[in-house]
């Protein structure tokens, strides 16, 4: 450390101006390998520690380190922050932080003109140049005029900063992206101070690398301060945030504290099975580190296995998670059959990532709805619920965990890559406000049957092995109502078909009003469900400022569904169903309730921009026209 | 821990009538599934186990039946699946026994994957294995220990495949503890049951089992009361491996690791002595692979190795991260990580 105070100290240099924002949205983008995504959560921490409200999205290939310096191994992280509340990460970067020409290609369709591009020069060699796909070097062939470009050899800058340092080529080139941040830093008016200590916890294992790191950093921001290349610096004022303790928290992280915290409430072990997969495995990973809160967590030989051990789980009193994607949710239906035939609790998380089959791994998509909802042999209903936003991925998952055991069914919890990766602050709940799970296992065995129903819920009771006097077989054949013994009496079957479903049903007693955002009628009102939440929310923020008569209905819970969702369809003149698929909720909306509803479907891998929900009401509402007059009258 | 919880617990004295349960036996008149019923519902009371804590798993086909027999908790999952959802219970609850009930379809054909996996992990499940060499439930396909040639209704022309060999797959599984018995030798097939309950670990044990309906005979070459003897090796650990009905044969290792068979004259020496303990797979795998009609059938305990469980090893690590960070609360839970207060 006090080597760094010697060699490195704050030149002197005349300061500059320092302009207010209320909103930047800033793109950090690089090769696999250029720690882009560490810069970007880096960066994020300092802009919730600064006071901004904000969202984040990182954006990554598939393939772990695709050969350097190509489109595919581009990797990004974008992060939107404000003084206002914010709901999305944002649809265009203002700034985008390029380490290489391939970031740059993949990256500049969404800037708009007039942004920002900071640009490691040094690596814009003509191999890069080749590799990403241009004949010609961007950054001096004219065709970045309509951008502000500030073109920096952070490569070299890196290498001079750590001369002597006794470093490899290959440790200098790895600290590449602190010197990003260190610029960005400066430029947003962040201290120092905070971060160098972050590093230095960061690399505790390694102080010669953490000192490597900070000197990268700071040469990074001093270049800012010296180089004269920026006009200003910018500072965005402190958002209005609730008072409260804060966390960043991503969606799987939610989602794994969610089911942590649901056990603790119900009393109950956790077991979750479970088998890697993106973008799921992060939520094994959280669990995996818990075994102080009575969590078991097993990782399966296969996703077969991850949920039928976590069916034996909950058979001998576990609350049973099992967590995965659309493939591995595949692989496991057959055993969701069982779940359903057993009346066992049982949550199956399912991050659902772009598909059919393989897909893309590393992008959202929310085409698994109808899967969730149908896709089993049988009848075979089971609840299906999905989070809005990464901090509500806390509370779905209780919610989740609480439904399943109170209705001994199965609970299935759609999140998508985009909630799991995304990350926003998230108040932390007073944890003595949080209510308890009731559990009752049965041990009496007076008048016990298997397959005796509360006649509330429906629900079986809960008897593990182990209880002295109520041994008994289930199974996935059929049962005989109450009794519980193998059934093949066609009656029977029926009345337990329709008994099966009238459980799921029930659930809907114990499921909030769905709650408009806006006003409860009017012209058009737009249904979303999942991660689609921030998105649609901001569309009809800015299309009501724009004075349409626009709302929102946002569904956490889609199976069943509220009881008022028939009622506030009816309330509008047209409803819109915005989902990343080719319309399984609109089908869902069309057959349920008989609604003229369309649909708007996007199925990128990318989450919607607010902009192109905005476009499409507008659209819809014949006032596209009109609204092109006025941006032109903004514009003049 | 060395001993099971389970046999701690001091159970009033039970009755083979105690694990019969009120359901009707519904294999087909002959099967060899209902000799095995009864064996295992005569040890059953001998191992001092309550009978609530113990649990029986199964998958799909004829012998996954078995759980409904048995007065005692029982699960009928779905096909192949059963060392999976064994796995679970096991877990979550250490203290209760659990028996996997699979045969040779739905244990290494469907259910491969999760046999090997659970032998390698060593959970404390004691699976039997019956193998009647043919799908019966199904109504008679070849199966993955079928014979290569085998005409079935699916392989009109004989089999492809080549056989497994189940105890093969388990050694190869790093499983500690692998035996065989036969459904009709009541006194060897309860000697072997109790091994295997008394192990603490995945037991694997693979049941010669007819199927009379679908493919009658199958072991008969081996178990018949006029050939078994010659056909089949009995296993004793600490004895020389001998065999005949004279007790004439035994079996050594030639110079270059292979076995053969040679003429004893009351001299035991030279040959090889059961030894269930060796920690290396090598000299169980030999046994496994002894086949008819050059080698007798090796039946009893091949391997018995106490090797630490999974559950074991994962009570062990949760102790030691309780002693390192204490026990969890919701409070430390939510507040883990960075935070900060806007006020």
């Amino acid at each position: 450390m006090s080597d760094i105070e010697s060699t490195q100290s704050a030149p002197e240099v005349r300061p500059r101006p320092m302009s207010e924002l209320e909103t930047v949205v800033v793109r950090f983008a690089g090769d696999s390998g250029d720690g882009m995504q560490l810069t970007g959560t880096e960066f994020t921490k300092s802009v919730a520690l600064e006071g901004s409200d904000l969202a984040t999205f990182p954006d990554y290939p598939a393939e772990i380190r695709a050969p350097a310096g190509t489109l595919a191994g581009v990797s990004a992280y974008q992060v939107h922050f404000s003084s206002q509340e914010v709901y999305t990460p944002g649809d265009q970067p203002d700034v985008l932080v390029v380490m290489n020409p391939a970031a740059l290609r993949i990256n500049l369709p969404d800037l708009p003109h007039g942004g920002i591009i900071i640009a490691n020069v040094g690596s814009f060699t003509q191999s890069n140049l080749e590799k990403a796909g241009y004949k010609a070097n961007p950054l001096e062939d004219g065709s970045l005029s309509g951008y502000q470009v500030f073109a920096i050899d952070i490569a070299k800058q890196v290498a001079l900063a750590l001369e002597g340092m006794g470093l490899t080529a290959k440790e200098v080139g790895r600290c590449k992206n602190f010197y990003a941040l260190g610029l960005m830093f400066w430029l947003y008016n962040h201290p120092v101070e905070r971060e160098e200590k972050s590093i230095r916890a960061k690399f505790q294992k390694n102080p010669k690398l953490a000192d490597a790191n900070i000197k990268a950093f700071r040469a990074g921001y001093y270049y800012g301060e010296t180089a004269e290349l920026f006009p200003s610096r910018y500072v965005v004022p402190p958002a209005v945030i609730a008072p409260g303790t804060y966390r960043h928290i991503t969606g799987n992280e939610a989602t794994a504290i969610g089911l942590v915290t649901a056990a603790q409430l119900a009393s109950l072990p956790l077991f979750c099975g479970s088998y890697p997969i993106t973008p799921a495995s992060d939520i094994l990973h959280n669990l995996a580190m818990y075994p102080n809160y009575d969590v078991i967590t097993f990782q399966a030989e296969d996703e077969i296995a991850a949920i039928t051990a976590t069916i034996g789980a909950a058979y001998a009193g576990a609350l049973g998670v099992t967590t995965t994607s659309g493939p591995g949710m595949a692989l496991k239906t057959e055993a969701i059959g069982l779940a359903v035939m057993a009346e066992l609790p049982l949550v199956i998380v399912n991050v659902q990532r772009g598909g059919p089959s393989t897909g893309l791994p590393t992008k959202t998509e929310q085409a698994d709805l109808f899967q969730a909802v149908f896709g089993r042999n049988g009848e075979c209903p089971v609840v299906v619920i999905a989070p809005a936003t990464p901090g509500d991925c806390f509370w779905m998952a209780i919610e989740a965990a609480r439904i399943a055991i109170r209705h001994m069914c199965t609970v299935i919890y759609l999140s998508d890559g985009f909630l799991a990766n995304g990350a926003e602050p998230w108040k932390l709940p007073d944890a003595a406000s949080l209510q308890k799970i009731p559990v009752a296992f049965r041990t009496d065995p007076e008048g016990f049957h298997p397959y005796l129903r509360n006649p509330d819920t429906l629900a079986r009771p809960w008897v593990v092995p182990g209880t002295p006097g109520m041994e008994h077989r289930i199974g996935g054949l059929e049962k005989e109502d109450v009794i519980g013994n193998v059934s093949y009496d066609p009656q029977n079957h029926e009345k337990m078909v329709r008994l099966r479903a009238e459980k799921i049903a029930r659930v809907v007693h114990e499921v909030p009003d769905a709650t408009v955002y806006g006003d409860s009628s009017g012209d058009l009102l737009i249904v979303g469900w999942g991660s689609t939440y921030g998105a649609i929310t901001q569309a009809v923020k800015s299309l009501r400022r724009r004075g349409h008569r626009v709302s929102a209905l946002h569904l956490r819970y889609l199976n069943p569904m509220p009881a008022n969702v028939g009622r506030v369809l009816a309330n509008f003149q047209r409803v819109l169903v915005a989902e990343m698929n080719l319309g399984q909720l609109l089908m869902m909306l069309r057959a349920q309730f008989l609604v003229d509803a369309v649909g708007f479907h996007k199925v990128q891998g990318r989450p919607f921009k607010v902009s192109e929900l905005v476009v499409k009401a507008e659209e819809l509402l014949g006032a596209r026209e009109q609204a092109e007059l006025c941006a032109h009258a903004e514009m003049v | 821990m060395t001993m099971s919880q389970c046999n701690i617990v001091q159970a009033p004295k039970l009755t083979r009538k105690d694990f019969i349960s009120d359901q009707d036996v519904r294999w087909c008149p002959g099967c060899g599934d209902y000799a095995i019923l009864a064996s295992i519902q005569r040890v059953m009371p001998e191992l001092g186990v309550p009978r609530e804590k113990m649990v029986f798993v199964s998958g799909i086909g004829c012998s996954s039946r078995f759980p409904y027999y048995m007065n005692t908790y029982g699960f009928h999952s779905i096909h192949g699946r059963a060392p999976a959802v064994a796995t679970g219970i096991k877990i979550t609850r250490p203290d209760l026994m659990v028996w996997v009930v699979t045969g040779d379809g739905d244990g290494l054909s469907i259910g491969g994957n999760h046999l090997i996996h659970t032998m390698r992990r060593n959970i404390d499940l004691k699976i039997l294995l019956f193998n009647n060499r043919i799908y019966g439930l199904t109504k008679g396909q070849t199966s993955p220990t079928s014979e290569q040639g085998m005409k079935t209704k699916s392989t009109p022309f004989g089999a492809l495949d080549r056989p497994f060999n189940p105890l093969s797959v388990a050694i190869g599984s790093a499983a500690t503890f692998v035996a065989r018995s036969i459904d009709i030798d009541s006194p060897h097939l309860q000697y072997v049951l109790r091994r295997a309950a008394e192990h603490k670990g995945t037991a694997f044990v693979e049941l010669y089992q007819n199927c009379n309906v679908f493919n009658d005979g199958t072991w008969e070459s081996v178990t018949d009361k006029d050939v078994r003897s010659d056909r089949l090796l009995v296993l004793e650990h600490g004895k020389p491996l001998v065999f005949g009905k004279e007790r004439k044969k035994g079996i050594r290792m030639r110079p270059d690791m292979s076995p053969e068979v040679v003429e004893i004259n009351g001299n035991t020496s030279g040959l090889l002595v059961h030894d269930e303990t060796r920690r290396d797979e090598g000299y169980h795998f030999m046994l496994s692979r002894l086949a008819s009609p050059e080698f007798p059938e090796p039946i009893g305990v091949l391997r018995a190795v106490r090797e630490p469980t999974y559950e074991e090893l994962m009570a062990e690590q949760c102790r030691t991260v309780i002693q390192e960070r204490g026990k969890g609360t919701i409070e430390k839970l939510l507040h883990a990580g960075e935070t900060w207060v806007v006020s």
